[in-house]
């Protein structure tokens, strides 16, 4: 076996096992750190498929920012309530299996097709499609546009995260009526 | 078509070794007792009244959004710094798009900052 192969082998039995141990582990937060591990492993997936920067960002963003997120969502509900919300779903956990054969039908279908079909296709492909050079070379002549846009987007989001937690910041209604009482309060002391 | 990666592996069998003989030498030469005392949550110091999984309060959500917005940010900057020699042979526009795309950010962040966004209160 190639080397390719027995790294592809290694980072999805990697991937695998860390997608199992989100699963099963009864701390959320370790739970989210078991999710890193999957990450990781899909990173190494993506270098393999040449996809350099899909790599890059799968660390970067999704192990990293996102993590975040994953974390702060988890600390901030109260986790205790995961273990009484898991008796409350006595039907879904049936239709749940429903949905887990039909995944694993098409899962193994494809895995079939591509193992024995017609087109026997490589685990490992060289293509140049997804480094860094080819990626930007796109996104900088061609797309530029979207590139640009995708500024918007991230403006948008800023604003928007900023007016979520707008009380705390002294934006939005409820916090301006707290102010114009509080000046309203302060011209009565002058008196 | 592997062989590039060598750089990859040498600093991650690198991190693994310092980073496994800092945890290993630290558990060989250090006193390991345990007692009652020891394991408490602060050794000699006040007894936890309640449970420590408390509610995080959402100011930490703005910080942690910032960094995504950023982080977002800074990953369009790979391939730019990349092709960026490449490209400035063929005239400075390579250099204008990422000055339009970071201004329109820097606006956000200026706005962030005016808002009071960064203050901790």
């Amino acid at each position: 076996m190639a080397l390719e192969s027995i790294l592809f082998w290694l980072f999805a039995m990697l991937a695998v096992g860390g997608g199992v141990g989100v699963v099963v582990h009864p701390n959320p937060v370790k739970s989210a750190l078991f999710l890193v591990v999957t990450f990781f492993a899909l990173a190494g997936e993506y270098v393999l498929l040449m996809a350099h920067f899909v790599a890059i960002v799968h660390i970067a963003v999704y192990a990293g920012a996102i993590m975040v997120l994953f974390l702060f969502v988890i600390m901030l509900l109260n986790v205790q309530e995961e273990s009484r919300l898991a008796g409350v779903w006595g039907f879904m956990r049936y239709f749940s299996v429903v949905l887990f054969v039909a995944l694993f039908v098409q899962l193994g279908y494809f895995g079939y097709q591509g193992f024995f079909g017609a087109e026997n296709v490589p685990l490992v492909r060289e293509t140049e499609i997804g480094t860094v050079e080819q990626i930007g070379t796109a996104l900088f002549s061609q797309y530029v546009l979207p590139f640009e846009i995708a500024s918007i987007l991230l403006l948008t989001a800023m604003i928007g995260a900023l007016y979520l937690s707008k009380q705390k910041l002294g934006l939005g209604e409820p916090a301006r009526a707290a102010r114009v009482k509080e000046a309203l309060h302060e011209k009565e002391e002058a008196h | 078509m592997l062989n590039q990666y060598l750089p990859v592996l040498i600093v991650l069998a690198l991190g693994a070794i310092i980073a496994g003989a800092i945890i290993g030498l630290t558990h060989v030469f250090s006193p390991n007792i345990k007692n009652r005392i020891k394991s408490e949550v602060y050794e000699s110091g006040l007894r936890p009244q309640m449970d420590a999984r408390l509610r995080y309060p959402i100011r930490f959500y703005v910080v942690a959004m910032m960094f995504i917005l950023f982080d977002v940010e800074v990953i369009f900057l790979y391939p730019w710094a990349v092709i960026y020699k490449d490209f400035l042979s063929a005239g400075s526009f390579i250099f204008w798009e990422m000055f339009i795309f970071l201004l329109m950010l820097f606006a956000g962040y200026i706005y962030l900052w005016k808002r009071g966004a960064f203050q901790w209160e």
